[in-house]
């Protein structure tokens, strides 16, 4: 059926054929670099529009139907708002970091787009060690936070920036452990072959409960990691105004704003890659003619159902959760989250040895 | 003695040297970080001010600062007559407006002697019943909203809607309603009144447990609001605590059940106590207030007398010369009305008890200690209306 791939081949072969190797690659890689700035933004206004239509509909409302049909445009007339407006930068700030810090955050959720396999064959960077990648660079998005709440002047910033830091730092562990449960089973570092080994069904029905575990601790760490509730302490509205992005206005809240969105698209997108096979149908072991039937189903559909069932949930949790208090939070992971997910490592890796997975 | 105890107060005085800090540095010497909270913050749902002294995340010392909303309703009064102050009382606390109004008509009447008909006392008492599960509704969304819940809010003002309409229906307005006179009511009641009473009650019976699921049960919830900002019977007493607040901490205070008023002691009702003095035990009070309000409407709403809603007064009111005190249990606690009349039209001092000024002052009791975030739990669950406040 149609996946992604046949596109890329065209563009391949057409630009081998008009240009020197050397040129298709570079035109390659700005091609490569707008659709990732692309998807960025679309991404951005679609999870926007997302989020306000599934919390209107968990808060019995409507969300926003007045600009386009049934609001869809919506997201676009906010952009338009946003970039109009005055990005102020208040005066006892530092200003080179006050301004370089959305942009860090931006940057970085661009760049943990690269290893994502978003269709069969559809891929920016088939990396050899790809879940190493996502997690040194997904580290990268805390100095974002950290740069923007020193850098505002602001005490209120600086509180919701250094909760920010202790969050992610912390939950980061039992996400890379909850990671690392996949990697062991499959032996490789490399996203596209982790989707691959899933062929005869996916690692969260063919690991047994433990890599169910290590799902469920991937869904809360990665919820804490991306600053969402109830684990929004670094902005807590209620207690910080807006925390580390208090004083930000404009354009430069926008793309924390955009950042924000990205990360959760992509960590969901990790998630899905890891534990429900990513673009891989819904297949079981040797039923042949139902393995058929699913492939029938387009690599990107089934991307992008998985990773936009996951946001779904992480915005069901947003919507339906108060928020911890910074010392629950920190308890959760030290306490709970990471000897569970320790013990779960162990186990994933004696079945692992032993071969008790399907 | 008296002069040295007074130094010693003086120089105990901390807020006066941290002030003096605050437009430095905004520490104090011993490295402790001070930061405004409010005039304008979404935790103080109004114009509340509280400078707080942090150390980290834990709160050493918490100051509320008043004054953004007075708007000296006491002193507008002196020159208003006795029936046109009481509208004022509306904007005061603006989710009590009924009791608040209750409360001057009851203290007008009492200098008066006036005797009001049976028919308006118990349409009095279904309005202030009314009133205060519109309230608790109001307090219970903006409370979860305090702790990061964004939901609760709308599920909350889904039945809350239901009794404005009513409300609307009857004295024409949804906020700063105004309904009682001095001498019963200012008109009948709208035909479609009790039907509609009644279709509320149905409604909120069905939807009462859905707050227990969405909010109550939840484990993040209960583990953010136990244990978190107690206050023992003893403090309670001693800051002038009352209504829901003191209740919570096991303070038997209910003036209806206390010291009743128009139809109350003719009605079963509970008075809901907690011991724990927590913050869950002041949300489970609201909670279970809301459906003993319920108990007493359902009594009464079939029960209304036929006859004169108002009875009959004088065209200009005279109080005779003297004080005249009644208290009244609104949403927040003990509401008390003092008027000073020189036997004229106009009261010649009128003083506001208002709940919400003696429950504010137990908070930095009460949060010493705690963390940031429960701060504005316990800021939720004291139920704070800043121009009840402030007035």
């Amino acid at each position: 059926m149609w996946s992604l791939s046949g596109i890329s081949n065209i563009i391949h072969n057409w630009l081998n054929q008009q240009f020197s190797p050397l040129w298709a690659l570079i035109i390659e890689m700005v091609i490569a670099g707008v659709c990732v700035i692309g998807l960025f933004a679309a991404l951005g206004l679609v999870l926007v529009l997302m989020e306000r239509k599934v919390s209107a509909w968990m808060q019995i409302r409507l969300g926003p139907n007045r600009v386009g049909p049934k609001g869809i445009l919506q997201s676009l007339a906010d952009t338009l708002k946003l970039l109009v407006k005055e990005g102020m930068t208040p005066g006892g700030a530092d200003k080179f970091l006050f301004n370089l810090a959305p942009l860090v955050a931006m940057i970085v959720a661009m760049l943990l787009m690269a290893p994502i396999a978003f269709a069969k064959d559809f891929q920016l960077w088939d990396l050899n060690i790809g879940v190493l990648y996502i997690s040194a660079v997904s580290s990268i998005s805390v100095i974002s936070i950290l740069m923007a709440g020193w850098a505002s002047n602001n005490k209120y910033s600086l509180m919701g920036a250094m909760r920010s830091g202790a969050q992610i730092v912390s939950y980061e562990l039992s996400a890379g452990l909850a990671i690392l449960s996949v990697v062991v089973l499959t032996g490789s570092l490399n996203l596209n072959e982790i989707i691959l080994s899933q062929a005869d069904g996916w690692w969260i029905f063919k690991g047994h409960i433990p890599m169910l575990i290590a799902f469920v601790i991937f869904i809360i760490a990665v919820t804490a990691e991306t600053n969402r509730a109830p684990f929004d302490l670094a902005e807590a509205e209620s207690e910080l105004t807006a925390g580390f992005h208090t004083e930000y206005s404009g354009m430069k809240f926008a793309l924390f704003f955009l950042a924000e969105y990205v990360n959760v698209f992509i960590v969901c997108a990790i998630g899905a890659t890891l534990f429900l096979g990513g673009w891989m149908p819904f297949h079981i072991g040797h039923w042949e003619s139902f393995n058929h039937v699913m492939d029938y189903i387009p690599s990107s559909i089934w991307f992008f159902g998985k990773t936009f069932f996951l946001i779904f949930v992480i915005m069901w949790f947003r919507w339906t959760f108060p928020r911890l208090r910074i010392d629950q939070l920190l308890n959760l992971e030290w306490k709970y989250l990471l000897p569970i997910s320790m013990f779960n490592i162990l186990l994933v890796t004696l079945m692992a040895i032993l071969g008790w997975h399907f | 003695m008296v002069s040295s105890s007074r130094q010693c107060v003086f120089e105990k005085n901390e807020f006066l040297f941290n002030s003096h800090m605050v437009e430095e540095i905004g520490t104090t010497t011993e490295g402790d970080l001070i930061i405004n909270v409010g005039p304008q913050h979404p935790a103080t749902h109004g114009v509340l001010h509280l400078v707080i002294t942090l150390n980290g995340e834990t709160i050493k010392k918490v100051e509320p600062h008043l004054g953004y909303i007075h708007r000296s309703i006491e002193k507008m009064c002196e020159s208003l007559t006795y029936r046109q102050f009481i509208y004022v009382t509306s904007r005061m606390d603006y989710l009590s407006a009924h009791i608040n109004n209750h409360a001057c008509a009851l203290c007008v009447e009492k200098g008066m002697q006036i005797e009001i008909p049976e028919r308006a006392k118990v349409i009095r008492v279904i309005m202030d019943e009314l009133t205060r599960i519109a309230s608790h509704e109001l307090w219970w969304g903006a409370m979860a909203m305090d702790i990061g819940a964004f939901t609760p809010f709308f599920h909350a003002f889904r039945e809350r809607e239901t009794i404005n309409d009513i409300m609307e229906e009857t004295c024409g307005a949804r906020l700063t309603m105004n309904y009682f006179v001095p001498g019963g009511l200012m008109a009948d009641l709208h035909p479609d009144f009790q039907q509609k009473v009644k279709s509320f009650i149905t409604l909120f019976k069905s939807k009462v447990d859905e707050y227990d699921e969405l909010v109550t049960g939840n484990v993040i919830f209960r583990n953010r609001m136990k244990d978190v900002g107690i206050l023992s019977k003893e403090d309670a007493i001693s800051f002038g605590c009352s209504g829901p607040t003191a209740r919570g901490s096991g303070v038997s205070c209910d003036i209806r059940k206390l010291y009743p008023y128009e139809v109350y002691d003719k009605v079963q009702f509970d008075e809901v106590l907690e011991t724990a003095g927590d913050s869950l035990a002041r949300y489970m009070v609201r909670l279970r207030e809301m459906k003993q309000s319920v108990r007493i409407i359902e009594q009464l709403i079939d029960q209304i007398p036929e006859g004169d809603f108002q009875a009959k007064t004088k065209a200009v009111l005279k109080l005779p010369k003297g004080e005249f005190y009644t208290r009244v249990e609104t949403a927040r606690g003990e509401f008390g009305v003092y008027i000073v009349s020189e036997g004229g039209t106009t009261p010649y001092r009128i003083k506001f008890r208002s709940p919400g000024f003696s429950n504010l002052s137990a908070l930095d009791h009460m949060a010493r200690g705690s963390k940031l975030g429960d701060l504005v739990a316990m800021m939720g669950t004291l139920d704070l209306v800043i121009p009840d406040i402030d007035r």
